[in-house]
């Protein structure tokens, strides 16, 4: 049982407890530029979750080789690489979003989490426990970043996906969209307000 | 008064602990000390007494932005008629505008006030009056079109976000009404800026309804300069005659509801120097702050029509006045030493007048200068402190 419960851990408490954006506050800069709308949100929480994932694993089996005063050189030649994976796939399959996302696929190499979970998790735990956590932390930094751009797209733009959600009856009596929603100031007044919502819903983690 | 006072004593033992209605005890408090000044003293530490406390103080404020806020309503319904081409007598003009302003000073006033008296019934503590002011300068900064659903949810937003989760009254780091305004800028740009929202053209309710002249054209002195593609300073009324210095003083001009009128900003200003309510070295500052900006942009500045603006006109238009003498002064957001006074208001003077000249994008820059000083109000204050201790500690070394 007790394996079990560590794998639980492992995977499921980065997704609340845990939080990287919510309760660690890393990945702020592109949490706040990608999530205007909710499809490049997605896109991207996708792409932070398998690069963190399989660098977690690769960092994880190289562990032990890697001497430890270039192990930052080698983290990011490791993430480099997948980035760069991915963002050729992407331009490949998905050539809007990701002419949309731009530089911020690429700048997933500079992003806090990978870097973070590399060193606090890869270097020192097995390769199984470290693909849980990779995938735990990707998926706890897409959380937020598609309830931050599902509240942006919808009052910034009035759609959801592209559809239109607020119906054309409520602009012709005067509802007009919101221009601050789509500016980078309000997605931080988001988060903060996902963050509020979170530590009043789980008391444990109120500073004192 | 008599009566009243009994009849609120009579009630007390209703609304304190143990009581019925202990649940509302914050309500209440609130407008008993509202009405009369409380006897109790504080139980803690050193304070300096006196006569005036802070309900008296945002009162002093309300009572003197009342000249420029009856001023606005007339001029409301002045240009309004002007607009529609109908001759109407001054006690029409000043109802029209009235009625016109009525709706968003209640908005204004429900929505923040709720919100106050929730979250104070929340944390179990006293209502704080700060919002008494901000309540009455949110719908002086605006223009008179701006709806109403959006002045509400402007006024909530800057209520919670920036006020109450800072700690409420006095501990804000921005002014609450500029947030609003902020707000609504960013948020609604079509509906704050332009030549659409500030002259009434539609009636107000069912009253004085016209329709509107095609010769009229309703925007502002500093929005025409900002679009102007001459590189001379010249503005017209809404009928397009070409005003000077005169008309922008005594404030017939589209605007802000409050802001037009510089001779009625300028009374308040007297009662709260008189009163020491608000610092003269903040707003003697923003003012020749600004004088000498301009003067700078007249001599060196770039080709257009608003950098050959006269000081003395930026000065006296827009809402360089009303953010000089009402939201410049905030003891809150201010600095508080006397020399960073100084140093404050300059800067918000410079600041406006660099925004208004240099970016076409924003002919208004009181309200950006305003709040990026609020940020730097407790730095100064922290150099100036810093600077008076050193000087002090060199003398004892020497």
């Amino acid at each position: 049982m007790k394996l079990s419960d560590n794998i639980k851990n492992t995977l499921l408490g980065p997704l609340s407890k845990n939080n990287p954006v919510a309760v660690q506050v890393l990945g702020i800069c592109s949490a706040l530029a990608v999530t205007v709308e909710l499809k490049p949100a997605i896109v991207m929480g996708l792409s932070v979750t398998i690069i963190v994932a399989l660098a977690n694993v690769v960092i994880s089996l190289l562990r032990n080789t890697i001497p430890s005063n270039i192990r930052i050189i080698v983290q990011l030649v490791v993430v480099a690489a997948l980035v760069t994976i991915v963002s050729e796939a992407l331009k490949a399959f998905a050539y809007d979003i990701s002419v949309q996302l731009s530089v911020y696929i690429g700048l997933i190499i500079t992003n806090c989490i990978l870097m973070g979970r590399l060193e606090a998790f890869a270097m020192g735990n097995k390769p199984g426990a470290s693909l849980l956590d990779g995938i735990g932390n990707g998926v706890g930094y897409a959380i937020i970043l598609v309830i931050v751009a599902f509240f942006r797209e919808l009052f910034g733009a009035g759609t959801l996906f592209g559809f239109r959600v607020i119906p054309k009856w409520c602009y012709e009596h005067g509802y007009v969209n919101n221009g601050l929603m789509v500016m980078p100031a309000m997605a931080m007044i988001l988060v903060a307000c996902v963050i509020w919502a979170h530590r009043s819903i789980d008391k444990d983690l109120q500073e004192k | 008064m008599n009566f009243l006072k009994k009849t609120v004593d009579r009630l007390e033992p209703t609304f304190s602990e143990g009581g019925k209605l202990s649940k509302l005890h914050s309500v209440f408090d609130g407008f008993k000390t509202f009405m009369f000044v409380p006897n109790t003293t504080s139980k803690s530490g050193v304070n300096i007494h006196d006569a005036i406390d802070s309900k008296r103080l945002m009162i002093t404020v309300v009572i003197a932005l009342i000249p420029a806020l009856l001023f606005g309503m007339w001029n409301v319904g002045y240009q309004h008629f002007i607009a529609i081409g109908q001759d109407a007598g001054f006690w029409q003009q000043f109802f029209f505008g009235f009625l016109a302003v009525l709706p968003k000073l209640l908005v204004s006033y429900i929505v923040g006030l709720g919100i106050e008296f929730t979250s104070a019934q929340i944390k179990k503590e006293e209502i704080q009056e700060g919002f008494l002011v901000s309540g009455i300068l949110i719908p002086m900064i605006v223009p008179v079109d701006t709806p109403l659903w959006m002045l509400g949810l402007a006024t909530a937003f800057s209520v919670i976000f920036a006020k109450e989760v800072f700690g409420g009254t006095g501990y804000n780091i921005f002014n609450v009404a500029l947030v609003t305004r902020a707000f609504l800028f960013f948020a609604y740009p079509t509906f704050m800026s332009g030549d659409q929202v500030w002259v009434r053209t539609r009636d107000a309710f069912w009253w004085g309804a016209g329709d509107k002249l095609d010769t009229i054209s309703g925007a502002t002195p500093l929005g025409q300069l900002a679009t102007s593609a001459e590189a001379t300073a010249t503005y017209h009324d809404i009928l397009g005659n070409i005003i000077g210095f005169k008309e922008a003083f005594l404030g017939m001009i589209p605007g802000s509801i409050g802001e037009t009128s510089t001779l009625a900003i300028l009374i308040g200003g007297a009662l709260l120097v008189i009163t020491g309510v608000a610092s003269w070295k903040t707003m003697l500052s923003v003012f020749v702050g600004g004088a000498l900006t301009a003067l700078a942009f007249n001599t060196w500045g770039p080709d257009t029509a608003i950098a050959h603006l006269p000081w003395y006109e930026h000065l006296v238009l827009g809402g360089f006045a009303f953010g000089a003498v009402f939201m410049a002064t905030d003891p809150v957001t201010s600095a508080r030493t006397e020399c960073g006074k100084w140093i404050y208001g300059f800067l918000i003077g410079v600041m406006a007048i660099v925004v208004r000249v240099l970016n076409p994008g924003y002919p208004e820059g009181m309200m950006l200068a305003i709040l990026l000083m609020n940020i730097f109000g407790c730095l100064i204050d922290y150099f100036v402190v810093q600077r008076n201790i050193n000087k002090r500690l060199k003398r004892i070394s020497k």
